[in-house]
Formats: structure tokens, sequence, C-alpha cells
């Protein structure tokens, strides 16, 4: 079989983050940097000695510096220690999580640390990620990141008065996490009787796409401190381990040029569940997980993809979400963080959600905790071409 | 470890100043038919390729996610695609940690850069600075290698002379590599009236504008067999990282080539790289690099770069027998051209180039200016 159990355990030891805003004028790029990994470092209780290799990601053109890894030196700690770079478009931060995963397993170094950023005040996000279609086919076709074929085609499947209302729901549900979360970037204090005026009253991006819906434009960095099993026991009261995660890209002009009705592509987060779930032997993945930090742009790919990732039939996830079942507290709770939507430093972003469910597994989640035990966690980034990363963290190992 | 990690098979096209009919797309296309066409690799989830580790950059791309268009042509279609945006050896390196960790069987390596793409390699490479205090100088990698050339010339001895000894020597070299850039033959007084770029590098002394494309498959020790009756290990592998601001660093130092050799030497076992290593590509994007790392992996004495080459050291050593960096390959894939010529002596089949009973070989790539970021990797039949 192409995927085998990994070389060796390894283990989440520390996790930092900076306070995310729209505006970090006081700090420059790798001083931003600097108080992520200072953080991280901090919270696994070790200085930069311990660290044998730092991996660090983000996306060029959104501030325009080249290869921005050799400036950031002076804040990410690597003068002298191994250092790989890698980038994969919005999944770039959970590609630094596998990286260290994979770097740590291969035996090739014992303690690595993933350093996820980004600046977006400093450029110009929507023309950034427009700049990432085809200059030929597609670029005069997108606008970055903001479509409105999700909200259409949720409205088409649930009509338009319950699919708006589950939608603005599930945003209000992460603005009232991430009203819990001090780090979090927007925090409105949205109330749920005002889901009616808000579906009529927030700016249309994209047909049914509202501003309201989508995800923030934030300066931010993460730091993750990943070690081999025997590092682990030592150095951490607290390991988080990572069982395993799977990458799925898909091309991007098939979808604009060569779809067929008769031959419907899977999403990737359907085929990344499925994948996953199956070769780690998990059936019911809505029983087994008691915490899932979701890359949810918008509320409606976020309403949309909970079908998806646990593999539900029908209208589960809307009930899920009309329940209110994905709150801090309720059955399977999504995004206590608030998610994307609320705090969006894209370099950084994939990355804090494996980083904010090691917490909520450790417990220190602080004032947005999952008061029940959470021992499983799930946590997913997206970016590209609509590309899906999905990562499984347990408090124990043995699985 | 224990375990070592096998290329079953390389293509590549030829490197040529300016692809302006083809676009990425097509380029890495020709790289992965020929790979499927001798291995019989498929693309099935169970028993073949289901992760990809691509090398590009956004910058010389002028992309966002330079890698999103190309997922396609690399195979990665409901697969794993990862890519990593520094020298290509780099990225042969994740590669074997993939393996390694029992992640996967099999890596796809596909990496392209076209460098007549972008306005200028100083332009692209300028933005590689902060915008606040080393950008506005104008700094890019090559004002700041010659601020490094100075720093090492004076210290270890090296002349003008010296340096088109190394651009005469590389072109001569090439000639005999049928996927090299095709450059014309140059006499040493022909380089050492070249113009100056930044002194003292002149323009005969760097790798002039590039376009490459390569791919590699990369398998775990148990399934090689599978895939190719003569596979290439990959035995070591580090690298590291030096100071940002060059007014931090002891330019003339090899102060991270040091330690990515060192890294690479104990991963494979390596106590005297001098008589165990049979031959040596070196990344010298400009002539002053290839005595000065040269220095850095132990192959030449400390401060002694200028009699090295004097001594006839790149010949008696071969050291960059494709040409080098210097004849021509693309900024992202310096590192991965070296590790080409590795493969290729260490299956006997390099042509006229070919060193006889060669089984240790050692690939150098830089990223950034004045050689900040250095990676080593050692290949072995």
């Amino acid at each position: 079989m192409s995927h085998k159990k990994k070389n060796r355990n390894v283990a989440v030891i520390g996790v930092g983050q900076t306070k995310h805003s729209s505006h970090r004028e006081d700090v420059n790029q790798p001083e931003m940097v600097h108080e992520a990994v200072r953080a991280a470092l901090d919270d696994a209780g070790l200085t930069m000695d311990a660290i044998d290799c730092v991996v660090h990601g983000n996306m060029e053109l959104f501030e325009m510096i080249h290869q921005p890894d050799l400036w950031h030196e002076l804040g990410t700690g690597a003068y002298g220690k191994s250092a790989f770079r890698l980038t994969t478009g919005g999944t770039t931060g959970t590609t630094l999580f596998c990286a260290a995963d994979i770097l740590v397993a291969s035996g090739m170094y014992d303690v690595v640390m993933a350093i996820g950023f980004e600046k977006l005040q400093e450029g110009n996000t929507t023309a950034g990620i427009t700049n990432m279609a085809d200059p030929l086919w597609a670029r005069n076709l997108q606008t970055g990141a903001l479509t409105g074929t999700c909200a259409y085609d949720v409205i088409q499947e649930f009509g338009e008065e319950r699919a708006k209302r589950a939608s603005m729901m599930y945003r209000v549900i992460m603005d009232k996490h991430a009203g819990l979360n001090p780090n979090a970037h927007r925090q409105f204090g949205l109330e749920f009787d005002q889901i009616e005026h808000l579906m009529e009253s927030s700016a249309k991006l994209v047909g049914e796409l509202r501003i309201i819906h989508m995800c923030s434009q934030s300066d931010g960095a993460c730091a993750v401190i990943l070690a081999s099993e025997k590092k682990a026991k030592k150095l951490s009261k607290k390991p988080v381990w990572v069982r395993d995660h799977i990458t799925v890209h898909r091309e991007e002009t098939f979808n604009h040029l060569g779809y067929d009705n008769r031959y419907p592509l899977d999403k990737t987060h359907k085929v990344a569940a499925r994948e996953l779930f199956q070769r780690n032997g998990i059936k019911k993945p809505l029983e087994y997980f008691d915490v899932f930090e979701m890359y949810d742009p918008s509320s409606w790919w976020g309403l949309d993809w909970i079908r998806d990732f646990f593999m539900l039939e029908g209208d589960e996830h809307f009930k899920l979400v009309e329940n209110k079942e994905i709150m801090i507290g309720g059955k399977m709770p999504i995004n206590p963080s608030g998610g994307v939507i609320a705090t969006n430093p894209i370099g950084a972003t994939a990355l804090i959600r494996p980083a904010e469910a090691v917490l909520q597994i450790r417990g220190d989640a602080g004032p947005h905790q999952i008061p029940t035990p959470v021992k499983h966690g799930l946590a997913s980034g997206f970016g590209g071409t609509m590309w899906t990363v999905l990562i499984m963290l347990e408090k124990e190992l043995g699985w | 470890m224990g375990k070592r990690v096998a290329i079953c098979a390389m293509a590549q096209i030829k490197n040529e100043p300016d692809i302006w009919y083809k676009r990425f797309q097509g380029m890495l296309l020709e790289c992965l038919e020929p790979i499927l066409e001798k291995t019989g690799v498929t693309f099935d989830k169970e028993k073949g390729i289901r992760d990809v580790v691509t090398c590009s950059d956004d910058v010389f791309d002028a992309r966002t996610i330079s890698d999103s268009g190309m997922t396609d042509v690399v195979g990665a279609n409901y697969r794993g695609e990862e890519k990593v945006a520094q020298d290509g050896l780099n990225a042969l390196g994740y590669a074997m940690a993939c393996i390694l960790s029992g992640h996967d069987d099999l890596v796809l390596f596909m990496g392209h850069c076209k460098e007549s793409q972008s306005e200028s390699k100083k332009m692209c490479t300028n933005l590689a600075y902060d915008p606040f205090y080393l950008r506005p100088l104008g700094l890019d990698f090559l004002s700041a290698n010659a601020l490094q050339a100075r720093a090492y010339m004076g210290k270890s001895h090296v002349t003008d002379a010296h340096l088109a000894d190394v651009v005469v020597r590389s072109r001569k070299n090439a000639a005999r590599n049928p996927y090299a850039r095709d450059n014309k033959m140059v006499a040493t007084k022909e380089v050492m009236s070249s113009s100056y770029l930044a002194d003292p590098i002149r323009e005969l002394h760097c790798s002039p504008i590039t376009d490459w494309a390569v791919g590699m498959l990369l398998c775990c020790e148990e399934r090689a067999h599978e895939f190719t009756d003569r596979p290439v290990w990959i035995t070591g592998f580090g690298n590291c990282m030096d100071r940002y601001f060059v007014g931090d660093r002891d330019l003339a130092s090899n102060f991270s080539l040091e330690k990515a050799a060192a890294r690479a030497y104990k991963m494979a076992g390596i106590k005297n790289p001098k008589t165990e290593i049979d031959l040596f590509e070196l990344n010298d994007a400009c002539a002053y690099q290839l005595p000065m790392i040269a220095e850095g992996v132990g192959l030449a004495q400390k401060r002694q770069g200028g009699k090295w080459i004097e001594s006839g050291g790149p010949d008696k050593q071969n050291v960059n027998l494709s040409g080098g960096m210097l004849n021509g390959n693309p900024i992202m894939l310096g590192g991965v051209a070296r590790a080409v010529e590795g493969y290729l002596q260490l299956r006997g089949e390099a042509g006229e180039r070919q060193v006889k009973g060669a089984r240790r070989a050692l690939a150098h790539g830089t990223t950034g200016g004045a050689g900040q970021h250095q990676t080593v990797l050692i290949l072995e039949n």
C-alpha cells in the first residue's frame, strides 16, 4: 500500500499565535513572526536551542517579498538551523504542519517548528488571489476567492429561505465563538435575533454571498512545534499526537472548461475525508471526533462542507447548524476559535486550525475551551483550486 | 535511519535561453511522460504515485500559487502536491523525508523555472530584500554576491584571472553536455575584458538567463527494483540558514555551507569528503563561488581557493563536469541540475563527461543572496 504507518510517532509540543488584526502597523514582518515563535517556545517551555529545523511558508505575491524566509530569519530563529520553505496557497499552513510531521517522522530531525504568517494589510489580497488564475484562460473571469456558486448550489438544493437562514446561523455562531477567543480578529457581537435582518441588509458580493458571510483579511502569524515520540515525552507534559493527514489537490482548468454533468467531479473535501477515514478505520466521523477546526472561507462553504467532511447525507449538516450542535457545548463543536471568517492571515490561517485543535485537546483553549473532554481532533486546510488538507490529532497514543 | 531513498528515473528538457514557444505546463509534461514510459509507474492510489513534490516560485512565475497551474501536468489531480519554494535540492530533501517517514512509497518530483519570462533577475531578487532598509538600496542577489566576492577573493587570493579560468572551463565542460545551455566558447582574455555588472563580478562571471524543467521519480528502498535496475541512492542531506543582513555576517566565512555539508556527511557516514566522494557538482551562480564552495564542502583547503584553481583542483577532483550553474540553469533549479549530473554519472550515462567507476557524488544548491541558505545532497550508486 502506498501509505504505511509512520516510521515513528510525532507529537505537537508547543503552539503560539499572535493577536490577529486588520492592521499590525506596530511591527514589521519578522517582528510579527517573532511574536508567534516566542509564544510557541514559551508554550513548550523551550528555547531555540531545542529546535533542529524551521519550516516557513506564506504566499509571496500578497506582500511582494520573494522568499521571505530569508528576511524572516530575524524573527524565525532559523539562523544556523536547517530550514525549509513550502507554500501551497491557502493550504500552506496545513502543508507546513504536515511537512513538519513528515520531517520528524523521517528521523532526519527530532524537533521541527512550522511557521505560517501573512500581513495582508501590506498588499492587495483580492488582486493577489486573482493573480493565481491562468493568465490566458481564466484571469479575466476570476475575482480572487469570491465565489457565489456555493450559495447558489445550496439554495437550489434546500430552498432560498432555509439556506439563507442556515448560512447566517452558521455566521452568527462563528462570531459568538470568535467573541470568546482573545486572538480572533473580528468580533462583532452578533446575536441570533439579527439573522433575518442580516440576510437582507448585508451588502451582496456575488449573488447571495454577502460581505458578512466572507472571511476577513488579517495580519498575523502562527507557530507550531512538533517532536518525535521520545523527545515529546521528555519535553512535554501534554503532547498531542499527529495520527495521520492527507492532501488532495484538484486540477483547475477541467473545472472551467471541461465540466460534464454526466461525470460529476467529487469535491476534494469528500475525497480527503473518505480516504483518510477509511485508512484509519473511522466509520462514523461525527461520533468519533470531539472538535473540528475547519478552514471555512465563507459561511456558505462552512455550512456546505460539514456534509462532505463528516460524510453526511441529505440535510443532516443543516440540522447540526440549525440546532446549534456546532456550537461550543454542542454535539460537534466546529471552530471554537471563530474560524477563518473571523481570522484570516492566509499563510497562517491553515496552521491555526491544527494549533487550535491542539489547544482544545490539551484543555488549554481558555475562554473558548469546549467543556467536555476532547480526545480526537480534526483540522482542515483549504486553498488553491479547491484543494483540501485534512489532519487527525489524538490525545492518546495507541489508536 | 538505516534506510535509503532511490532516484529511479529522471527526465529533463534542454536548458535554453528563452523557451518562448512553450508554457510551463508543456515543459513539465515533456519531463513527466518519459518518466512514466521508462518506469511504468502509475497514479494508482494504492501502488502508484500518491504525492508529488514540486519546485517553482511565485515571483519568477508572476503567479500566486505557482503550483496551481501545474496540478494536471504533474499528475496531482485528486492527489497530494506540495511546493518547495527554495532551491529545488531542498525539494529532493523533503521528498526523501516523505519516503523515510513512511508517508509515501513513491514521490514524483517536478521542478520548473523560466527566468526569461520575468522583467529581470535583478528585479525579482531585489524583492527578496526587505522594503525598509535593503530593497531601497537596490540590493539584489547579484550585488549581494559582489560584496561577498570582494570579501572572499581577498582572503583566499582569488584573482580576476582565476575567475576567467573558471568561466572558460565551465563552457568547455558544458559543450560535452547535450542538455546544457548552448553558449559560445570564450577565451580568457574575453572574460577578463567582459563588462562589470557589480564589481568584481563581470557579465561572463554570471549564470545567464535560462529556462528549464526537470522531473524525478523517488522511491523507497524496498520497491526501487520495480522501476529500475540501476537506482541512484540519496544517502545524505543537509541544509542551513545564515543571517539575513549582509553586515551581520562574515561574508567570506561559508558558515551555512559548512554546517549543511557537515549534516549531509554525517547522514551519509562520510568522514573525508575529498577522498570519499568521486565527483562534486557545485552551484556556482557566479564564478567566484566555485572556489568558495569548494572550500565550504571541504574539497579545497580553507583560504586556498586561488591556489586550488591554479593547481587544477577542479579537473583533478571532477568538479562541475556538467558545466555547472555558471553555464546556465534557472535560479530555483541550480541545485537540482547538480543532482541530475550526479545521477547521470552514477548510472554511467554521462557520455563524454563520464567519470569511470564513480560511486559517490555531491550536489550543492544555494538559496538567497551571497549564499544565505545552503543545501548539500549526497548520491551513491
